[in-house]
């Protein structure tokens, strides 16, 4: 196991002191700090060798063409993806789940075709098939929590239809902390429906979680950089193979193509054919390092340290009185992020108040709207923690609701 | 900066005008996206045109302490006020009105109130 305190010191920005005081840091479900070792990484691709990636024949051209696709290597391991081959990068898990939506269903589905998604989704899967759905006549089913904020399978039975081509979910809330079974999930969805395809959103589980897309048997994971350690501007697609062949980019231009002629275009094998222009080269490698220091710790053991952290908030955060948060209660099926409502205070003010002593939550509907109006909560006001989250910042966090609740009393 | 001074905190658990108004020619409703608030504005102008005069103001609706006290204070402030008036107040005035500076993150949350009664008053010149 690691300790918190020891990994705090690899993380630049918790050195710093605002208005003489230190950070207490509770957003990383919008996206997490950053360690030492990704910000020099990254910053040697612009110190050491800085060049375009796929076209020079001179030497630095190559070392970062190398990095570059260094960083897919690492991230296919990442995830338990067959090849490199497998991980296209994009510019964040929104653009990945919109590449999916108009490089694939836009294409080959037809007016009457379903989707599932759930009520708990990020706008980011949830808008796209909205969207889609309008554009293209296919209907769009809702998969509803229940009132413990998880998701009863048995539902699945009369979602999943044979005219349901597509089942798009999370596989941890961002506001409900909830833990989606994604194997069992993809399992019996496939047992209703072969034909229907799978979609995991996974921006909130490849931080936190072992992933493992051969294990989930899903047909695309999404997720993002930021949220990892990494830069921001990257984000990640995987595809099982045959889909990615079968796909159509929806981007043309430079890199993507291996032979462009007055009348025809032969594009490139994937993933590369889904990589036009000049690709965010700094961020991928930095986001290399983020594997890598990802994987040095364990994500088992991140596990182990959040589902801890998250039984010990559980029990401080019930204590407090008129305060409640959504989810469920069960470590064991939720992670460390807490979307509370108070009794005495709205969530900006909330957010606002902590901010005096520095200790940064998030307020508002994190982008998931409709979750908030199924539960009937204008918005919440959202702790969430990470690796460097320790026992002491849960601490400061209720003792700046106690402080709240006396300013508002 | 001390944005939660005891006279907002008072505005926002006691608010003026709050509720409303039997007898309202206007009403118009703003929200703010990012974090649900809403507010509500029923009002009675008397006259026409660029000489109207808001002769009664009542609020309703949800949102944070900001939002709230504005919301109360602005009433307070706007009533028996001409229209041509209350379209020249802005954020400066706000600023003036809560007695502190605000982050441009609870700007909007402060301007909310005035927004729906600037839409409110316009949609009758």
């Amino acid at each position: 196991m690691f300790d918190p305190n020891v990994i705090k010191k690899d993380f630049p920005q918790l050195t710093r002191l605002i208005n003489g005081k230190p950070i207490v840091y509770l957003d990383s479900t919008a996206t997490s700090l950053k360690p030492r070792q990704v910000i020099d990484k990254e910053n040697e691709y612009y110190t050491k060798y800085t060049a375009n990636v796929f076209r020079g024949i001179y030497t630095t051209s190559e070392e970062a063409t190398a990095e570059y696709e260094k960083s897919r290597e690492l991230t296919a391991a990442f995830i338990g993806a067959v090849s490199a081959d497998e991980i296209v990068f994009t510019r964040n898990t929104s653009e990945s789940i919109n590449l999916v939506a108009y490089s694939y269903i836009l294409n080959s589905f037809n007016p009457g075709d379903r989707v599932v998604t759930t009520i708990m989704e990020h706008h980011s899967n949830f808008v796209p098939w909205q969207q889609l759905g309008k554009r293209r006549n296919i209907s769009v089913d809702i998969w509803y929590t229940d009132e413990k904020g998880t998701l009863d399978l048995s539902a699945l039975e009369k979602l999943v239809t044979p005219k349901t081509r597509l089942v798009a979910l999370t596989a941890a809330s961002n506001v409900l902390g909830t833990i989606t079974p994604v194997t069992q999930i993809v399992k019996m969805v496939k047992k209703i429906n072969p034909k229907c395809l799978v979609l995991i959103d996974a921006a909130q589980a490849a931080p936190h979680m072992p992933v493992d897309v051969g294990a989930w048997g899903a047909d695309f994971v999404a997720f993002s950089s930021h949220k990892m350690l990494g830069p921001t501007g990257i984000g990640v697609l995987w595809a099982r193979p045959e889909l990615l062949e079968e796909m159509t980019p929806f981007n043309y231009g430079g890199d993507m193509i291996s032979e462009v002629h007055v009348d025809k275009t032969v594009f490139k094998k994937p993933p590369h054919k889904f990589e036009a222009g000049t690709p965010h080269i700094a961020g991928v490698i930095g986001f290399g390092a983020a594997v890598q220091y990802l994987s040095a710790l364990g994500m088992d053991n991140i596990r182990i340290h959040e589902k801890e952290l998250t039984k010990y908030a559980i029990t401080k955060l019930e204590a407090v009185s008129g305060l409640s948060f959504m989810g469920p209660k069960d470590p064991l099926v939720r992670g460390g992020v807490f979307a509370c409502t108070m009794k005495e205070a709205h969530p900006h003010d909330i957010a606002q108040l902590l901010n005096e002593d520095n200790i940064f939550i998030r307020a508002g509907n994190h982008c998931a709207m409709p979750l908030h109006e199924h539960y009937g909560v204008s918005s919440t006001a959202r702790a969430s923690c990470y690796i460097y989250t320790t026992r002491e910042d849960i601490d400061a966090f209720v003792a700046g609701l106690l402080k709240v609740q006396k300013t508002f009393s | 900066m001390d944005l939660y001074r005891e006279q907002i905190l008072d505005h926002y658990k006691h608010p003026r005008n709050f509720g409303h108004l039997e007898g309202a020619n206007v009403t118009s409703e703003e929200i703010n996206v990012s974090c649900g608030d809403r507010i509500v504005i029923e009002l009675k102008l008397k006259g026409k045109g660029s000489a109207a005069v808001i002769e009664a103001i009542r609020f309703n609706g949800e949102g944070c302490a900001i939002d709230q006290a504005s919301a109360s204070m602005l009433t307070e402030a706007v009533m028996g006020m001409g229209v041509a008036k209350v379209m020249t107040l802005d954020l400066a005035y706000v600023e003036k009105m809560l007695g502190t500076t605000l982050t441009p993150s609870r700007v909007k949350c402060a301007l909310l109130p005035l927004e729906a009664i600037q839409k409110a008053v316009q949609s009758v010149r």
